[in-house]
């Protein structure tokens, strides 16, 4: 249990997919600017990740495995996150519209958000077992969400500061992002 | 025609220089700028990729139905990336050791996808070839220019060699992922400042 606890602690906080592990800065930097679209990636992402980790994983040890195929994991891995993607996509609109009108426009972001391909690729090198897996998939997405929500509510504030004309928009959000880095960075050597 | 090409070439080292004027792709500029030897060969890494998935799309661009296109040009990049991956094992097992995870992620680089999208998808072959060329260099520049900052002021070295004298105190801030946000940040403001008319 207490493996679980730290390993829950250690994929949120200490190794933040974005913040220390610098993967899935493109909708990090791309959605943030408002609060409500940073939740709605943050829930996306979520769901997305949880699914996409557990599948790649039984994929990964049951098929490319199995048949000596690991070369082909890139290959494999980026197919069973599009199809999942636009699966969930079809599934959200026809059973649960409330859902998809909240999660619709990014749903086809995540395709290219390196945060799911990259969790499912560590999940592999670590050579978690198939729960560990899902619980790290989904601390990640947890961490992944946290980290932007907070980011959303610091840029929010942003936009009324007087920031100097060559820093505006995406370079004042990088050194924003740093800063913030700076503070989960205190996390390290915690687990 | 050549003339189109060249200027497709150079519009990706100053107007359109990836991750500075078009901000894709920042995951790899970020993690594997620590040291500039990483750096270069991420930035080749993706060149190639990019060359050959903008010709092969250019190629393919009538043929592959608007519907699946995105789902076809990843299929395609993911093909090359392999071919990279495959390659980088057999001829430099080290480097491909350092870069690791990012190596797969280059599926997932908005700029390889997003050149294949608005460009090759529309463009004859020559210029494809040439706007890879020109965005995957462009991109090998930032990541260079990145990564030497960063070694310089984060280790005290320039491609592992020292320097500064034995009394230099590492600014390891600039080696760490908080580092990483800040200079590119600052970079970005350096650009914002040159560029302006």
């Amino acid at each position: 249990m207490t493996d679980y606890i730290l390993l829950i602690v250690a994929c949120i906080f200490v190794n933040n997919i974005l913040l220390m592990q610098y993967l899935g800065n493109c909708p990090f930097l791309g959605v943030s600017k408002k609060m409500e679209t940073a939740v709605g990636m943050a829930m996306a992402v979520i769901f997305v990740l949880v699914m996409a980790g557990a599948i790649t994983w039984i994929v990964d040890v049951y098929l490319l495995k199995t048949f000596g195929l690991e070369y082909l994991r890139t290959l494999s891995f980026i197919l069973v996150i599009a199809s999942l993607v636009q699966f969930v996509e079809m599934f959200l609109r026809k059973s649960i519209p409330g859902l998809y009108a909240g999660l619709g426009i990014f749903l086809p972001l995540i395709t290219t958000n390196c945060a799911v391909m990259g969790v499912c690729l560590i999940n592999i090198m670590e050579e978690y077992s198939f729960t560990q897996a899902l619980v790290a998939s989904f601390s990640y997405a947890v961490g992944f969400g946290l980290a932007l929500v907070l980011f959303a509510g610091v840029r929010e504030r942003i936009i009324l500061a007087r920031v100097p004309k060559p820093l505006q928009d995406t370079s004042i959000g990088l050194v924003t992002a740093g800063m913030l880095s700076l503070a989960f960075f205190a996390f390290k050597g915690m687990v | 025609m050549a003339k189109t090409a060249v200027q497709e070439f150079t519009k990706g080292l100053w107007a359109e220089i990836p991750p500075f004027r078009l901000v894709l792709g920042l995951c790899p500029v970020l993690a594997v700028t620590k040291t500039v030897e990483n750096g270069i060969g991420m930035g080749v890494a993706t060149t190639f990729v990019l060359i050959c998935s903008n010709i092969l799309i250019s190629l393919l661009r009538n043929v592959i139905p608007k519907k699946v296109r995105i789902a076809c040009f990843i299929v395609v990049i993911a093909t090359f990336v392999t071919v990279v991956e495959l390659v980088m094992q057999a001829f430099a097992y080290p480097l491909f050791l350092k870069l690791g995870i990012f190596i797969p992620l280059i599926v997932v680089n908005c700029i390889v996808l997003g050149r294949a999208e608005a460009f090759a998808a529309k463009n004859g072959v020559v210029a494809s070839f040439a706007d890879g060329l020109g965005i995957g260099v462009g991109f090998t520049l930032s990541l260079t220019a990145l990564a030497i900052v960063r070694e310089i002021l984060g280790n005290g070295t320039f491609y592992d060699i020292p320097v500064f004298g034995p009394s230099f105190e590492p600014f390891s801030f600039m080696v760490q992922a908080p580092g990483a946000f800040v200079c590119l940040g600052l970079m970005l403001c350096i650009m914002n400042m040159l560029g302006k008319k």
